[in-house]
């Protein structure tokens, strides 16, 4: 039994969760991400280097399609989910975003309630049939976000009255709470300090056991900490996409070594 | 590395170096200076504003004053059974056929009687002086008390009837001896005898409830003019502001703002709506006459008809005022709402909207309040008109003729009795007085709705 659910799970980590395909995104006339071609594993970190402005942050509002917000932004390729293409027409991107959680670069917790920050998305997705329930999401939630034993007494208190790591602690239990299958967190610690950054890196960690989680990084070390995959990206293409360790160690190609080493971006 | 060339001569780099914290140089004086006086045109631009306030409201309230108090006549009146109910069965429609001709000359027996009484004695004093000291409305009220209570015919009571409007000006400093010689409609001798009355006790000056529960009075009883119904005009037309504008208002502006594509259709109607804004407001009313009373046919005068022409005219304000309130809230609101897969309403009613409340109800506010102060408009749909019946109870009451506040004042600016410019004064205090109401509502709703998080 126990030999097989590790076969099992040894199996299910070379799954692929989404493929991307000769992805392209304008903005206007502006051509932002160039002919993107990268399979994401599930229950894997994949973290997305590069500089300022190569376009990793526009892939990953691709993936669930966030950039449908920006009036300008055009995806052509496609992108599939589970292979599903994401931007077929008859793929509703409501639904795409409770599959695909996202945890933004600036902790932007809802001005409400900690609890009811985290009860917003089961509420709306019907995923709770009564009060015990949701009670039940939210503890699920928070615990899982490891911020429950500093919340617990305070439900009724205002997200926005936690300190920044808190926040974004806070963000991530409000994405967990609809039980995606893939995290995209953009940036999710650029604005926290050390402490609170360790502790999102370790959330982020076990996050990986239930989801594939997909991380946007400015830091190199907060790649090679956490990913098990990266892909670093220059001036809107995919430069190079492999093991964390090989893309440190030993990259193969000379932007992504002069990017590690420093030298650019 | 500085680009800066190092100085050519140490001479010139000297004085530099021996400037001092303790003493300012030529330029931080300068530069202090300027900011001093900068600062002294600022506070005198608020001296001079909040001088220009108190001097307006000094005026208004030392004119308008007078309205709110006035002079009555208490005198014992017996109403005269076969005067007033020939019939004599006591029923009210009946005795509705009695004229209120009738009724003055009840009034003026009992007056007559009154001041024989007294044993005031004035020389050169008139009957007709002594009949007009009370206003010509006052049989009409006696009428409708009658009518009202059918009892009381056959009995004297005490009643306290209207005086006459220079008499009661003279109570209140308006009317002089001086000034009552040259004047047709009084005399020294009338203002002599309600002296002499004063002195007994017979004529008071109280607080006068009437001004704001009377309907208008003709031209020549000012002392009877009220602005009762104008009240309740303006009310009706702020309930149809209220149920119109904001919910189309709001309803336009938040599809302008978060679901309209941006192009070149919504950027026309954007600078359309800002035009709008700046349109005069009596191009709404000859826009009003033409649609809503010559084309759709609507009665004139009416609330409904001046609730729409101030709803046209208030929506742009609302919708400005909404849209910026909209635009205020962070959108990393609207995307974290997003991100968990909320659609683009619900991201908007549940996240969006209640942290732009605040500002939509003060941008609702002081749109409601513009409205509440519009003439121009009205003018031109018929509600200058002279109203004295009260405007039914909404909604039908809605299609009744009635007046509102500042075209009530503007009306009584244009009549010849002076006493009309204290009326005005009370009716600009009246309508300042509701202004105010609405400011405190608008701090309170944003109070209220402030999320202090």
């Amino acid at each position: 039994m126990n030999d097989m659910s590790v076969l099992e799970r040894a199996v299910s980590q070379q799954d692929i969760k989404i493929s991307a395909r000769k992805v392209q995104v304008y903005y206007g006339d502006k051509h932002a991400l160039k002919d993107v071609d990268v399979d994401i594993l599930d229950k894997t970190v994949t973290a997305f280097i590069g500089p300022s402005g190569c376009g990793k942050s526009t892939f990953l509002r691709c993936i669930n399609r966030m950039n449908d917000t920006i009036p300008a932004a055009r995806v052509e390729g496609e992108i599939r989910l589970d292979g599903e293409d994401v931007y077929d027409r008859r793929v509703d991107p409501v639904q795409l975003r409770a599959k695909v959680g996202m945890v933004f670069q600036k902790p932007n917790p809802f001005p409400k309630s900690i609890y009811d920050n985290v009860a917003y998305g089961p509420r709306i997705h019907g995923l709770a049939r009564n009060r015990a329930e949701l009670d039940e999401i939210v503890e699920k939630s928070l615990r899982g976000a490891a911020l429950w034993n500093e919340v617990k007494d305070r439900l009724g208190e205002p997200g926005t009255g936690l300190s920044g790591g808190q926040q974004q602690r806070l963000c991530i239990a409000r994405a967990v709470a609809t039980s995606p299958e893939v995290l995209l967190m953009d940036e999710p610690c650029s604005a926290l300090d050390p402490i609170a950054t360790a502790q999102v890196e370790e959330l982020i960690d076990e996050l990986r056991s239930r989801f594939s989680v997909v991380i946007v990084t400015h830091s190199m070390q907060q790649a090679a900490r956490v990913s098990q995959k990266t892909a670093f990206f220059h001036l809107g293409n995919l430069v190079e996409y492999g093991e964390t360790d090989d893309i440190f160690t030993k990259p193969q190609d000379s932007r992504t070594e002069a990017y590690i080493s420093g030298r650019i971006g | 590395m500085t680009d800066l060339p190092m100085p050519q001569n140490p001479a010139a780099a000297q004085p530099a170096q021996k400037s001092s914290l303790l003493s300012q140089d030529d330029r931080t004086r300068r530069r202090n200076a300027a900011e001093k006086r900068f600062r002294s045109y600022g506070a005198a631009a608020i001296g001079l504003a909040l001088a220009a306030l108190v001097v307006l409201m000094i005026t208004i309230i030392s004119a308008g004053s007078g309205a709110f108090r006035q002079t009555y006549l208490s005198i014992p009146v017996a109403l005269n059974a076969e005067q007033l109910d020939p019939e004599g069965n006591r029923d009210p429609a009946e005795m509705s056929k009695v004229l209120t001709l009738r009724y003055g000359s009840v009034l003026d027996s009992a007056l007559a009687a009154a001041v024989e009484n007294t044993g005031i004695q004035i020389e050169g004093l008139s009957d007709r002086e002594i009949k007009g000291l009370i206003s010509r409305e006052a049989a009409a009220q006696v009428r409708n008390r009658v009518l009202a209570d059918p009892e009381l015919v056959g009995q004297t009571i005490e009643l306290d009837v209207l005086v006459n409007g220079r008499v009661d000006g003279y109570f209140k400093g308006r009317v002089t001896m001086a000034s009552a010689a040259r004047d047709a409609n009084t005399s020294p001798e009338q203002l002599m005898l309600a002296d002499a009355l004063a002195e007994r006790g017979m004529l008071v000056t109280r607080f006068n409830w009437n001004f704001v529960t009377n309907p208008d009075a003709s031209d020549q009883r000012p002392e009877a003019a009220g602005v009762g119904v104008a009240i309740l005009g303006s009310l009706y037309m702020m309930l149809v502001v209220l149920f119109l504008a904001v919910p189309i208002g709001v309803a336009a502006s938040i599809y302008l703002e978060e679901f309209a594509p941006k192009n070149r259709w919504t950027d026309i109607i954007e600078v359309n709506i800002s035009n709008l804004a700046a349109v005069p407001s009596i191009v709404f009313g000859i826009l009003g006459l033409a649609a809503f009373i010559n084309f759709a046919g609507l009665p004139q005068s009416a609330p409904i008809v001046g609730g729409l022409v101030l709803t046209l005219m208030t929506l742009p304000t609302i919708i400005i005022s909404t849209r910026a309130a909209l635009k205020a809230v962070p959108p990393s609101i609207r995307d974290a709402a997003l991100g968990v897969g909320a659609s683009r309403m619900q991201s908007v009613f549940h996240h969006v909207l209640p942290l732009a409340m605040p500002g939509i109800l003060t941008g609702t506010i002081i749109g409601l309040a513009q409205a509440l102060g519009e003439t121009a408009p009205l003018l031109l749909i018929g509600m200058v008109a002279f109203v004295r019946e009260f405007p039914g109870a909404p909604p039908e009451g809605l299609f009744d003729p009635a007046s509102a506040l500042p075209v009530q004042v503007y009306n009584w600016t244009q009549r010849a009795d002076p006493a009309f410019i204290e009326r005005a004064s009370g009716a600009i205090i009246v309508l300042l007085v509701f202004l105010l109401c609405m400011n405190l509502l608008a701090i309170w709703l944003r109070r209220r709705f402030e999320r202090r998080w």
